[in-house]
């Protein structure tokens, strides 16, 4: 009742309202029972069709008036019935009018209407229910706020195949998050609801189909129980076969193979099951087609892209069904130049879908392109495929822009193409601008891209070291998105790798010792894993190695005490251990190892360790500590290790260290791992022992 | 003379029987793929006289016309095998002319190598579909899979040519009529199944590798393509797969797509049809209520033309008049109907005396059956459960059975293909009339009745022809019905005694599972007059001959009906069809079409040739290529 003292206070409005408008409410106030009825009939009729005079009723007030003679139990039920429907048909009108249906408390109304017997007036209820739940502008939790309702709308469905249409039409509108899937699963949601997939009635059969669309959508539980159902002896996956059929409605084929990529990503249904590869797979496919409505195609290529995304088999499938590499090209050639001339509905509705075709056509590249390398080369030799998806990183469209971003990702992923068509295209470009101020789904992707791109073997990593990139690294590393961070000190990382002194002073630099410190006890396995991988490649090479250590060596050599001690993987402590062992290898930072008796005593530890690969990684480190350096012979067991064999030979300091080592009792355990069961870490072992022997 | 007729007839059943038997091996192949298109390859199949081949080739068969139903094998018969005949040297033949391998030396691109199927793909089948698996890909997997037309050069593989298509293993490329290929699937080698789709309502082609569309791969296709494989390397063996076996691509899947696009066009332009207004005969409305003015359904074509604003375009008494004869020939009283109508429409019969001929060749047709009005009074039985159309004004279960016929022109029992007053307008050559189906074999040699009895017959002759009148014959009808011929009520003479004992040796000859049925109803009387009658039909046969010249027609039509009395039970003989009241039907509908031309009006209703004219137009579609006729059958409109 709120809403109508609210009414009259819409004076401006009032004014512009006619009065024949006025004349509808004000015989809603009728003391004469039966005038009320037919003036709620004739409103009735009045308002079908007609938005203004909806809008126009609605401002003086009739929904809240209306509301009261639905839910007054005086009411007869036939005024009840049209009060209901009328309602329905305000609420067809724009989202404005939703709005103010929604304000005037129409939900919990027409959801207490639906405990009354009558069946019309049920349906005229759920009918009204639906299409105010349907709007966007409608929050969906007001279906689940009273918990008796669920419950009562499933045992409204045996009602009519009206009742079955508007309910399942508002689960399937409604279920958004894993909550509400599980209040319909829970309250016995498939087992309802699987039989209306045989209804005669094809409406109610696709609004049950889009309803177990909406259920299984990552939800195992869901799915798993969905590929034991049975429908009249026949299994529920079948169902959804045969529903795919191509003489099916496309709408009715689209949802089924929804229905079934769903499952299948659940992990209810293999990749490899025939209802996956022979059908939903070929299905999608042809919803791609040039045939298919613009919606269509958008909607085939998103469920598409998802069914394939980790299955390296249905992306070799997909890439080779009917052109579909070349199909999706087409997907960038809206608004087309001859809609544009044609006529003007049909550029206004192209434009309305070319950033939807662009961003799914984007995602189904990246999709198809995740894995195989072959795939890669087919959709970069795509006519202007490169040029696309440059554009695509700079469009306003943000949905764009980050399938852009996962495509260009995707196809980062090869060698051949860094090489090629990313360096000839300058991708990096966009890719950098990009990375300023975008949001995070964006910068993951975009900052993950970059980590490819500064491979070493990519000849973009020169131009993007110059454009400036290493702030904007660090700061990602202060990220409070862990794979915002990773990315940063990944990329940070590929950077250093063989990367010039000044490169990786400036890297230091940026980044600042405290930043790397934090960042080696970060709590991300990931993000510890490649700090610490930045920093062996940082260590490399004996004057980059000496130099760092001389200006860091102190903190350096407590982070390292500290991870050896903590609680970690065996892949950190050996990453630990190669960097001490690249420490090991300078000239004047071996010294801050062999000063460290603590230290010393704990790579013997790691040497007698029950992990081949922590042997392998003390050994190598022993080893660094006791050579020869006029042997100039280099250790090539580590990639990261620098090749500079220069250096000043200072061969009585070796022989002082082998001698500490052998009093330590390191020649003892060396002599043990010679006779070592694995041929590398026997062969290491061997390798230190002639250091002694020379 | 009559006399002769039974003669004539016998030498008539003797000649049928003297045709040459089909060869064995011909007959048995027949049987076999269930086809009567005597393929070349399949005689020798058989010869072989393997029984699981036959098992595969009865698969074949089932399966290949339930792929394409629309396909006339007589006319078009479908790829079944690879030809012996078609293929250059380097290729080899195996496995029933299935297997292909390469038999040449395979050093150049001019070793290549192909053969073409035994017959082009035809275009009734909308969508055609074959497979070849890849049993080796020999020394470089040089396999081109395709299409090719006849005479294009062998010593090639497919898509090199003019008029050849193909898509190679070794590249993926597809071959356009051209010796450089456009870059177009993956490649194929060892273990994979290749499929072949020919869409032949769009002339495209496109492939299937292991059961997944690879996307059009040809489009302006010529017609009369045959499916082609070419080798070009040492060691290449294809196994091919017309339908023997299930394909590994889901064509059937395809098929329901275009069957759906075919018939939603239908559809649609039926739309277009219902909006426009009702001057065209072939307007819906007009169809419908012409249909029924001309059977003479008037009470519905009143309320039809009441509801749906039209002029009823012929008079309500007419229509009752027309109704009235229907019925009587319908029911097989010929003479009444005759007499009516020459009543009705005296000038009718004296200008149309090749209709008088064919409607007393009827009259003596149910004459034999007992069950026309002047043997019926004389003492005839009459099955009631054939003959006696209920007094009701409305027909129609006659009417909707023969639309059925049409519907479904293979049914057993053999009756024409047929729709009251569709007939005559189809048989201008286009098609020609369908010869009388074998199934009326006879199991036994006919005993022909001897002269000398038939002489005894006539000499019995009795007095009783002009005693019988029009009358209340349905009354008559109750006495009569045990067909016993001894006890006529209207005391009527029966016979001699030789007759009685005449009428026990037929019984014993007659299989006593059959209805008792006896010729003119087993009245001597009835005989007599039938005899007569005939002598009279003979006369006025020779009478029109000299009058209007040769008529084949005519002098088959009493050939025929001549011949009944050759046989002992003319209802199981191989004539016998003519006495089945299917057969009132075409006559029905002559008269009633000769009747309403003398009004003005089309001798056949507008639906009638409409939905010949569909049912001709498919078939010419058919012969001339247009593919989509496979998914427009009229029967999936007539039910």
């Amino acid at each position: 009742m709120a809403c109508m003292l609210e009414a009259p206070l819409r004076i401006s409005v009032l004014s512009e309202v006619t009065a024949t408008s006025r004349h509808y409410v004000d015989r809603l106030f009728d003391p004469d029972p039966q005038k009320v009825l037919q003036g709620v009939i004739d409103m009735k009729n009045a308002v079908i069709g007609n938005n203004k005079q909806k809008a126009n009723l609605i401002v003086l007030g009739a929904v809240p008036r209306l509301l009261y003679l639905l839910q007054q139990p005086t009411s007869s039920l036939e005024l009840r019935t049209e009060c209901a429907v009328v309602l329905g048909s305000l609420a067809m009108g724009t989202e404005n009018n939703i709005k103010s249906l929604v304000d005037c408390h129409i939900i919990p109304a027409l959801l207490q209407g639906l405990l009354c017997q009558d069946l019309k007036f049920i349906e005229a209820c759920l009918r009204c229910l639906r299409t105010v739940f349907i709007s966007p502008v409608t929050p969906v939790q007001l279906l689940f706020t009273d918990p008796t309702v669920i419950p009562h709308l499933m045992s409204l469905l045996s009602r009519s195949q009206r009742t079955q249409e508007y309910i399942t039409q508002i689960f399937s509108h409604c279920c958004k998050t894993p909550e509400h899937q599980m209040i319909l699963y829970n309250h016995g949601a498939i087992q309802n609801i699987a039989p209306l997939l045989m209804s005669p009635s094809y409406k109610v059969q696709m609004q049950a189909l889009k309803c177990f669309s909406v259920l299984a959508y990552e939800n195992t539980q869901v799915s798993m129980t969905l590929v034991n159902v049975l429908v009249d002896g026949e299994l529920l996956t079948q169902v959804f076969v045969k529903m795919m059929q191509r003489d099916r409605p496309i709408e009715m084929q689209l949802t089924a193979a929804k229905c079934l990529t769903y499952m299948c990503r659940a992990g209810a249904i293999r990749t490899d099951d025939t209802c996956i590869i022979m059908k939903t797979l070929p299905c999608l496919v042809r919803m791609c087609s040039k045939e298919r409505l613009l919606e269509e195609r958008v909607e085939g290529a998103e469920t598409l892209a998802y069914l394939m995304e980790p299955d390296v088999e249905l992306q070799r499938i997909a890439s080779i069904t009917d052109h579909l590499v070349a199909m999706l090209a087409d997907y960038f050639k809206y608004p087309s130049s001859v809609s544009a001339i044609a006529d003007i509905k049909r550029l206004d509705h192209d434009l309305k879908h070319a950033h939807e075709l662009r961003q799914a056509a984007f995602k189904l590249y990246a999709s198809l392109g995740a894995n195989d390398e072959d795939i890669r080369k087919k959709i970069t030799e795509t006519e202007n495929m490169m040029d696309r998806i440059v554009s695509g990183l700079s469009e306003s469209s943000i949905k764009v822009r980050l399938a852009a971003v996962r495509c260009l990702h995707s196809l980062s992923r090869s060698v051949q193409q860094l090489r090629t068509s990313f360096h000839d295209h300058a991708v990096w470009k966009p890719l950098m601008k990009l990375l300023q101020n975008a949001p995070d789904e964006v910068l993951v992707m975009a900052s993950s891209t970059l980590c490819n791109l500064l491979l070493e073997f990519s000849p973009s990593k020169e131009p993007i070291l110059e454009s400036g990139v290493v702030e904007l690294l660090c700061s990602l590393t202060q990220s409070d998105s862990p794979a915002l961070r990773v990315n940063g000190i990944w990329a940070l990382m590929n950077m250093a790798f063989q990367a010039d002194q000044k490169v990786k002073v400036e890297i230091v630099r940026a980044l600042g010792t405290e930043q790397l410190f934090r960042l080696l006890s970060d709590p991300d396995a990931n993000v510890l894993m490649k700090t610490l991988g930045l920093l062996r490649n940082l260590l490399s090479t004996r004057p980059h190695i000496d130099q760092i250590m001389s200006s860091h060596g102190k903190q350096i050599m407590q982070a390292v005490t500290l991870i050896l001690e903590g609680e970690h993987g065996i892949e950190v402590k050996e990453q630990t251990l190669c960097i001490l062992g690249n420490i090991a290898d300078g000239h004047t930072a071996k010294e801050l190892i062999m000063t460290n008796d603590d230290m010393l005593q704990k790579i013997k530890s790691y040497m007698g360790h029950s992990n081949v690969k922590l042997q392998l990684a003390a050994t190598f480190c022993v080893s660094n500590l006791i050579w020869n350096e006029e042997d100039g012979e280099e250790d090539a067991a580590t990639a990261h290790k620098g090749d500079d064999t220069g250096g000043n030979p200072v061969a009585r300091g070796s022989q002082e260290r082998q001698d500490k080592l052998r009093e330590m009792g390191f020649v003892d355990i060396l002599h043990k791992l010679t006779q070592a069961s694995d041929p590398n870490l026997c062969d290491r072992a061997k390798t230190a022992m002639q250091q002694y022997l020379a | 003379s009559l006399l002769s007729a039974p003669i004539r007839a016998a030498h008539h059943v003797l000649t049928t029987n003297k045709r040459p038997p089909p060869a064995p091996a011909a007959k048995a192949s027949t049987a076999m793929s269930g086809q009567s298109s005597g393929c070349g390859f399949l005689t020798s199949v058989v010869v072989h006289g393997d029984s699981a081949l036959s098992e595969q080739e009865k698969e074949l068969g089932r399966r290949l016309r339930r792929l394409y139903p629309a396909v006339d094998e007589r006319e078009t018969p479908l790829p079944r095998s690879w030809s012996p005949k078609d293929k250059f040297s380097y290729i080899g033949l195996s496995q029933n002319n299935l297997r292909v391998h390469y038999k040449g030396h395979g050093k150049t691109p001019k070793d290549a190598a192909s053969v073409r199927a035994t017959h082009p793909i035809p275009a009734a089948c909308g969508v055609y579909y074959f497979e070849v698996k890849i049993v080796s890909k020999g020394r470089d997997g040089y396999m081109g899979i395709g299409l090719s037309a006849q005479g294009v050069n062998m010593n090639r593989l497919p898509g090199w040519d003019k008029h050849s298509y193909g898509y190679h293993g070794d590249d993926g490329h597809s071959f356009c009529s051209s010796g450089t290929g456009q870059p177009y699937g993956p490649t194929f080698t060892t273990g994979d199944v290749i499929g072949c789709c020919v869409n032949l309502i769009n002339n495209t082609c496109f492939y299937t590798k292991n059961g997944h569309s690879l996307g059009i791969a040809f489009t302006d296709l010529p017609p009369n393509l045959y499916p082609t494989v070419g080798l070009q390397t040492p060691g290449e063996v294809v196994d091919a797969n017309f339908g023997q076996h299930p394909f590994v691509f889901d064509i059937e899947d395809y098929m329901r797509e275009w069957r759906t696009k075919i018939q939603a066009q239908i559809i649609s332009r039926g739309q277009g049809l219902k909006v426009g207004n009702n001057s065209s005969p072939f307007s819906p409305d007009r169809m419908v209520a012409s249909y029924l003015v001309h059977h003479g359904y008037c009470a519905t074509a009143e309320a039809f033309a009441r509801s749906t604003d039209q002029a009823v375009h012929e008079e309500l008494a007419s229509i009752k008049n027309r109704q009235k004869i229907q019925k009587l020939v319908l029911s097989g009283r010929m003479g009444e109907a005759i007499e009516t109508t020459q009543q009705l429409y005296p000038t009718l019969l004296e200008r149309n005396p090749n209709l008088l001929f064919m409607l007393k060749v009827r009259q003596f047709i149910e004459m034999v059956n007992g069950t026309d009005s002047e043997v019926r009074c004389l003492g005839g039985r009459s099955p009631k459960s054939q003959d006696s159309y209920p007094g009701s004004p409305n027909p129609s279960p006659s009417h909707s059975a023969s639309i059925h016929s049409l519907a479904s022109p293979a049914k057993p029992s053999g009756s024409h293909s047929y729709l009251p007053g569709f007939d005559s307008s189809c048989s201008n050559g286009v098609a020609p009339g369908r010869p009388h189906p074998s199934a009326h074999c006879p199991k036994q040699l006919p005993s022909t009745p001897s002269n000398a009895e038939l002489n005894t017959i006539n000499s019995v002759r009795s007095q009783q022809a002009n005693a019988c009148t029009s009358g209340d014959i349905d009354m008559e009808v109750d006495h009569y019905s045990n067909g016993v011929s001894g006890s006529s009520s209207n005391g009527f003479l029966n016979g001699s005694s030789k007759h009685d004992i005449e009428l026990e040796d037929c019984d014993a000859d007659m299989d006593p599972a059959l209805p008792r049925r006896q010729l003119c109803g087993g009245s001597q009387a009835a005989i007599e007059r039938m005899i007569h009658f005939g002598r009279e039909l003979q006369s006025m046969s020779e009478h029109l001959r000299r009058e209007c010249g040769k008529n084949a027609a005519n002098k088959k039509m009493l050939k025929d009906a001549f011949s009944l009395l050759a046989y002992s039970d003319p209802w199981s003989s191989p004539v016998g069809y003519q006495l089945d009241s299917i057969q009132r039907e075409p006559v029905c509908s002559t008269l009633n079409s000769a009747i309403l031309e003398t009004h003005n009006l089309p001798k056949q209703p507008p639906l009638a040739l409409a939905v010949g004219q569909a049912s001709q137009c498919l078939s010419v579609m058919a012969r001339s290529g247009i593919g989509s006729c496979a998914f427009a059958s009229v029967d999936d409109y007539l039910h």
